[in-house]
């Protein structure tokens, strides 16, 4: 019999517990794609090209070559055979145009575009070689200059599938023209990489049978290996990909990257284990949040109410790939306006394609959006607060759907409450303290809650130890921890009899992990494998002597609870698992189950609009003379239904707000049109908040009940933490100094020269 | 001589490289773990470590002192092991993440991480956790600024900042923690 003294601990969803795979971590012991050791493992290291566009005419290797330890040299001409066809090369993402082929051709398509892999015996042979290949090179003209690639811009007739048109509604125009309160202007965000503390890394480890593990750094094995799968000619039984461990993606893992190809490649060729790890600078050499210009006219009655919402962005994307955004709909669907435009475009100029950045296309698009909506309120002379209220939709304002759940009133409520908003003084340049102008600014956070097929396997021993597994992947999302939250809620057992599996191509199917949505999906999988485990249980509970169980025959009947199951009408009655298992001969109870949007779901998904939103208040501190912004406070207040870990869940947002501060101050790759390079290619240059740049940080999750929107009730919390944080803090600069800035990130230069 | 260091004088591929530019000998204290190597003149204490070691628990994020990942503690001072060539070390004390603590033993300072969350993905974390047991070490850090400004050598993507310093405080024992 269970322990019946005491209510025993129950840990589950909505438990703050601690990261499963934090012990790893905090030691050391995690291992990420760079650290699995190999036998007879040769070092990769990537030559970049040094020209923007144009070809390659030749490639000394000589010396290279003669380095001791070198033992092959890749380029275009002596790379192994590979297929001709663009299908071929399509990652899980799919995004419209000719994915890069790395060392495809002599034709350069952008700086830093590898040229060549110098293999080696030890990774300083093949840094030192890498160093001594002399590429010569026929240059065409380039452009990476943004401004100047908007005379291309277009809107493509091949659309990515994940990008929503902008629904439009009565007569923008005229309405914003007759208006008598209007704002425009035009704002522009730099590019943004990632940058991830883990370079892109990959480790072959080539087994000498005909199967190969691929220890890779990205955000979905199972797209990966279709990938490489795809491109190399083997099977998915013969080549395998593990991420167990990433260290950081945020988005810049969502597509293979170019370091995975090339270590497969020269593993193939060599029939050899080995090893590529980008460096920090050939970090900038892919994956990049889009520039962006963004129009935003607003047109409102005297009293506030938007009577018009105009938009038009452009966002900068590669001449060989489509890459497209959400940005002109995140104000449309927020605000209640009756007439509204949306109009984007993308311009492609001598670049990588742009990618993916935590909240891609909102972070801009909602960001931008908020600074404008913050403009419209001072010339109404309206608390930025209350201007919200005003403009404020119970349903999305743009599909004129109804929401699954909406707590934003709610958000915004406790979020003013815990940062004392009403003791805001309205003016600008109203709040000094020594030498520093204070200013306070809000914003509003919205973004998708996305659900997505998902399979899980669940295997409960007769020691009571029970392993889930699904091949998604936690890049420092939690996924481990939540994964084991919801089994030990769904059979009631303790998480440290829990083991979680992820990050493994061979586990049960599950999509790039992205957008937010690993959690809620996942999680909602796991739940069904897991109950699927308890119901073989209580079948087989049905065969210890005496029935103590009665005719339970639907775990509604049963509490699940360390080990034992109870009957809910008769408490003193219970199984232990142990005794349930032994009575039916069984060692393994193991089942697997795939959660996905019903019939019912996808009515549903028609019918109601899913989202997560988010209020975000900040407080800065500006000195008037040197310029020097600090973010001294900042409280988010996010709606994002049912929080599975609210510990886990809390540093994401954290993080996210982190980032924030650097979009609004800090992140910014700057190019050298003459050369076509991304010039501050170090961290040293390209700047990110540190530890001393960040202050009070206070995170409020608001109660949202919310059974609707996926199995879990959860919304999923990865990117609402970034998406307007910035803007907040440009409202706040504005509060303080009286300076409006149109030009993200506002960074010192900008201050002191407006 | 170590484990370690047998098992490199027999890796096929030190040889090749060896054999033709000659190394220099060097006798590292790891973990406490006495090790004699034989190394070329421009391996860095963290590519010895991570490559030939197998001592992963260091990181690269950079490869330029930029970023703290690789933060290592060289005779009871915190050093980015990136910038540092194993051959200037002969004779040093070095003590790495796997050093300060094993899963079920750990450092208080790795526990009080684990704690506070201080992490995300947990890859600048163990150039974290060095840094901070460093700037303990130190002794000049007593508010949670002198924290926040001591801990700027070390980058963390994930954000994780203010978990990062509210650890260190509690293993620093001051009550500024606001």
């Amino acid at each position: 019999m269970p322990d019946t003294r005491h209510e025993p601990i129950r840990v589950g969803i909505g438990t703050p517990l601690n990261r499963v795979d934090g012990e790893a971590k905090v030691t050391g012991q995690a291992q990420y794609a760079a650290e699995y050791p190999a036998a007879g493992l040769l070092h990769g290291v990537i030559v970049s090209g040094r020209i923007a566009r144009g070809r390659i005419t030749g490639i000394d290797e000589t010396a290279a070559r003669s380095v001791p330890g070198v033992v092959e040299v890749l380029t275009h001409r002596n790379r192994p055979h590979t297929p001709w066809l663009d299908r071929n090369y399509k990652d899980e993402l799919s995004i419209p145009g000719d994915p890069f082929r790395p060392l495809e051709s002599e034709e350069i398509q952008f700086s830093g575009q590898p040229v060549a892999l110098v293999l080696a015996e030890t990774f300083e042979a093949a840094r030192f070689a890498a160093s001594l290949i002399d590429v010569s090179y026929e240059a065409a003209p380039h452009n990476i200059d943004f401004e100047a690639s908007l005379a291309e811009k277009f809107l493509p007739s091949k659309k990515r599938n994940s990008y929503h048109e902008p629904k439009n509604h009565g007569d923008a125009d005229a309405a914003f023209d007759k208006a008598e309160l209007r704002h425009e202007a035009r704002y522009h965000l730099a590019v943004e990489h990632h940058n991830p503390m883990e370079m892109h890394a990959t480790t072959v480890d080539w087994h000498g049978d005909g199967t190969l593990t691929v220890y890779d750094k990205n955000q979905g094995s199972q797209g990966v290996q279709s990938y490489l799968c795809n491109i190399f000619g083997f099977s998915k039984k013969e080549l395998r990909v593990v991420n167990a461990y990433v260290g950081g993606a945020f988005g810049s893992g969502l597509r293979p990257q170019y370091q995975v190809y090339l270590a497969v490649m020269a593993a193939k060729h060599m029939q050899r284990s080995v090893r590529v790890v980008m460096t920090r600078q050939q970090m900038f050499t892919h994956a990049h949040r889009p520039e962006a210009v963004y129009t935003v006219k607003l047109g409102a009655e005297p009293t506030g109410k938007l009577t018009a919402i105009l938009g038009d962005a452009t966002t900068s994307t590669s001449r060989f790939e489509d890459n497209m955004e959400d940005v002109v709909i995140w104000g449309m669907i927020n605000y209640d306006s009756p007439n509204m435009k949306g109009e984007y475009s993308i311009a492609p100029r001598d670049t990588y394609t742009s990618a993916d950045m935590r909240a891609p296309g909102a972070a801009t698009g909602m960001t931008i959006f908020e600074i404008a909506m913050d403009e419209l309120a001072y010339k109404a002379g309206v608390d930025p607060l209350e201007f919200r209220m005003i403009n404020y939709s119970d349903i999305d304002a743009m599909y004129r759907t109804p929401f699954t759940s909406k707590a934003l009133r709610e958000a915004y409520r406790e979020g003013a409450a815990a940062f004392g908003w009403d003791r805001r003084s309205p003016e600008p340049r109203s709040m000094r303290e020594g030498r520093e102008l204070i200013g306070w600014g809000m914003a509003t956070g919205l973004w998708n809650a996305e659900f997505v097929e998902t399979s899980a396997r669940a295997r409960l021993t007769a020691d009571g130890r029970l392993e889930v597994a699904s091949a998604t992947s936690d890049i420092g999302t939690g996924t481990y921890t939540v994964l084991a939250l919801v089994a030990a809620d769904t059979l009631g057992l303790r998480p440290e009899r829990i083991t979680v599996r992820i990050g493994d191509s061979d586990l049960p199917h599950s999509q790039v992990e992205g957008g937010s949505r690993a959690a809620a999906s996942a999680g909602a999988a796991v739940q069904l494998a897991c109950q699927a485990v308890g119901a073989k249980l209580l079948a087989a509970a049905a065969k210890v002597e005496g029935k103590p169980l009665g005719d339970a025959r639907s775990l509604e009947d049963v509490t699940l609870t360390d080990g034992y199951m109870i009957l809910r009408s008769d408490p003193s009655k219970a199984v232990s698992f142990a005794d349930a298992m032994a009575a039916s001969g069984l060692d393994v109870i193991e089942e697997e189950a795939t959660a996905k949007p019903g019939l019912g779901d996808r009515i549903s998904q028609m019918t109601k609009s899913r989202n997560v939103h988010s209020a975000v208040f900040a407080e800065v501190r500006v000195d008037e003379d040197l310029g020097q912004v600090r973010v001294t406070r900042i409280v988010n207040a996010v709606a994002a239904g049912r929080i599975i870990n609210p510990k886990t869940a809390r540093s994401q947002i954290l993080g996210g707000v982190v980032m924030g501060m650097g979009m609004a101050l800090h992140e910014e790759t700057m190019g050298d049109p003459i050369l076509g390079r991304w010039m501050n290619h170090n961290l040293a240059e390209y700047h990110i908040p540190v530890n001393a740049d960040v202050h009070d940080i206070e995170v409020i999750f608001v109660d949202e009940p919310d059974p609707e929107v996926t199995p879990l009730g959860a919304k999923g919390v990865g990117e609402i933490g970034i998406i307007s944080t910035a803007a907040a803090i440009a409202n706040a600069i504005f509060h303080a100094t009286g300076q409006r800035h149109r030009n993200l990130p506002i960074t010192i230069d900008r201050l002191i020269a407006t | 001589m170590s484990e370690a260091a047998l098992s490199l004088a027999n890796d096929p591929g030190r040889e090749v490289a060896s054999s033709a530019i000659g190394t220099v000998p060097v006798t590292l204290t790891i973990n406490g773990q006495e090790h004699r190597l034989a190394v070329e003149p421009w391996v860095t204490l963290l590519d010895l470590l991570r490559e030939r070691l197998h001592l992963t628990g260091s990181k690269k994020g950079c490869d330029h002192g930029q970023c703290g990942a690789c933060t290592v503690l060289i005779d009871g001072r915190r050093m980015n092991s990136c910038l540092k060539l194993a051959v200037t070390l002969d004779g040093s004390e070095i003590t790495t993440i796997e050093g300060l603590g094993q899963p079920g033993n750990l450092h208080p300072l790795q526990a009080a991480f684990l704690e506070h969350d201080a992490f995300q993905c947990g890859y600048c974390t163990p150039g974290q956790i060095c840094s901070g047991v460093g700037l303990i070490a130190e002794g000049h850090a007593r508010t949670r600024d002198d924290v926040r400004e001591q801990m700027s050598g070390n980058l963390c993507r994930c954000g994780a900042y203010t978990n990062i310093a509210d650890a260190i405080l509690e293993v620093l024992g001051t009550e500024d923690r606001e």
